[in-house]
């Protein structure tokens, strides 16, 4: 089955950076200015030696392999953990889900077109939205608990405030947030109600002031569809990663735009990023069936989790609390959990009946929850 | 004026290579060694890691029917 993004595809990925429309901020590159001397030829041949430099540079500092270091530490034992609570109710496949702060509660979207609040230690559903659209690829829950945000096909993101009123018409107050040119991939609340990260396939991530509607920041840098983002612990300063169909992983200054890291080493798309718990790395999944581990610090790839028996994609990733776990929900409906330093996979996980499509960790880390083509989500625990 | 355009584009991506080339990084041996120590302080922490027990773990408690 095709996936979305290239039901959409604008027809060809870009090779170089994208239009510059967006906001002139100020950024820590000095712009230059172009020389008579700088031809296409000249700057092609920089850029090459510059990305020699880069691999040299990060080569040097390859002294050992997570795994190794790891290596004194004790092994995991046997993992249990099963469905705890299986949440039905959607018409169609699932596409994404985010967890609300209080633990329990849990916001879904659909391909049917529907955002769907559960309360997921009883499984009630609690709010109900029907979007006007169908694949409603993005969703999350608001800092506060008080709303949520969601889009997909209809390149926006809108915010939903729920109501307390279970017969209030929930539609009625939306609020369009974001405006994109191709389908919202996902977004994501920052640190208050107040403003909204989004990536789209149109190859760009935004920040957007959901009062207002106006676009704060733009990002810029990925060569095709953006497909996942992920905020950085709010200890570790204002940035966020996000991965594409270019098979890099961006990291982004949020107040400048400006891209400071990026990392390109997965064969295929890369469908989901999470930072690790400390905010010094972060976990990515591909279509080229594995997960990766990437240092921020250390600037490069450290650990790859794969096995020749994983041949589909992984499409979601999540860390446990301690970032010792890292589970994987992949398109072969099954979920892996790895041990993250060693680099061997402790736990697979079966129940779900087809694709995996969202995968997201509890905010106090007692339960997971995946959502799936096969129209459930499942707590685990 | 699609030349232009390109030596432009072309430019974004020299000036943004040679911002990455500068930036501070360490060796793979400290960064490793500060995620495992990471993980080590809080896999206390960490009910997923550690098997909570069901009595203290909301999902794992059984829903209990009572009939009045």
């Amino acid at each position: 089955m095709a996936k979305l993004h290239q039901l959409c595809a604008r027809g060809g990925a870009l090779e170089t950076a994208p239009r510059s429309t967006s906001n002139h901020h100020p950024t820590e590159m000095a712009t230059h200015e172009l020389h008579p001397n700088d031809t296409l030829t000249t700057l092609k041949m920089e850029s090459e030696s510059l990305k020699a430099k880069l691999e040299e540079e990060r080569a040097k500092l390859h002294d050992v392999e997570l795994h190794q270091v790891a290596e004194k530490i004790e092994a995991l034992g046997q993992f249990v953990m099963k469905t705890r609570r299986t949440l039905k109710g959607h018409g169609n496949k699932v596409l994404c889900m985010d967890w609300c702060k209080d633990k329990r509660r849990i916001v879904s979207s659909s391909q049917d077109g529907k955002v769907i609040v559960w309360d997921a230690f009883t499984t009630n559903k609690e709010h109900a939205v029907t979007m006007p659209c169908t694949w409603v690829m993005a969703c999350a829950y608001a800092p506060s608990g008080c709303a949520v945000a969601c889009g997909g096909l209809d390149n926006k993101c809108s915010v939903y405030p729920l109501s307390l009123d279970k017969n209030e018409n929930l539609a009625a107050k939306k609020k369009s947030v974001a405006m994109h040119t191709n389908y919202l991939s996902a977004c994501c609340f920052t640190n208050s109600d107040m403003q909204i990260l989004t990536s789209s396939g149109d190859g760009t991530c935004a920040l957007w002031d959901v009062e207002s509607g106006q676009l704060l920041q733009s990002f810029h840098g990925h060569g095709a569809d953006v497909l996942c983002l992920d905020l950085a612990p709010s200890e570790t300063g204002n940035t966020f990663v996000s991965g594409g169909c270019d098979k890099k992983a961006n990291v982004w200054d949020m107040r400048s735009g400006q891209c400071i890291q990026s990392f390109e080493t997965h064969e295929s798309d890369i469908n989901s990023v999470r930072y690790y718990p400390s905010g010094d790395a972060f976990a990515s999944g591909s279509d080229d069936a594995t997960c990766r581990l990437y240092d921020l610090r250390a600037d490069r790839e450290v650990a790859i989790y794969s096995k020749e028996s994983i041949i589909f994609g992984a499409s979601s990733v999540d860390f446990s609390l301690s970032g010792r776990l890292l589970f994987g929900g992949y398109n072969d409906y099954t979920i892996n959990v790895w041990d993250v330093l060693k680099g061997n996979r402790v736990s697979i996980l079966f129940g779900h009946e087809n694709r995996v499509s969202t995968l997201r960790v509890s905010p106090d880390g007692t339960a997971f929850c995946s959502g799936s083509w096969d129209h459930t989500l499942r707590i685990w625990a | 004026m699609s030349g232009s355009s390109n030596l432009v584009a072309m430019k974004k991506i020299v000036q943004q290579l040679r911002f990455e080339a500068k930036i501070n990084r360490v060796k793979v041996s400290q960064a490793a060694a500060d995620l495992q120590q990471f993980c080590i302080q809080n896999a206390q922490q960490d009910p997923l890691l550690t098997g909570v027990s069901s009595g203290t773990n909301p999902f794992r408690q059984q829903k209990v029917c009572s009939f009045l």
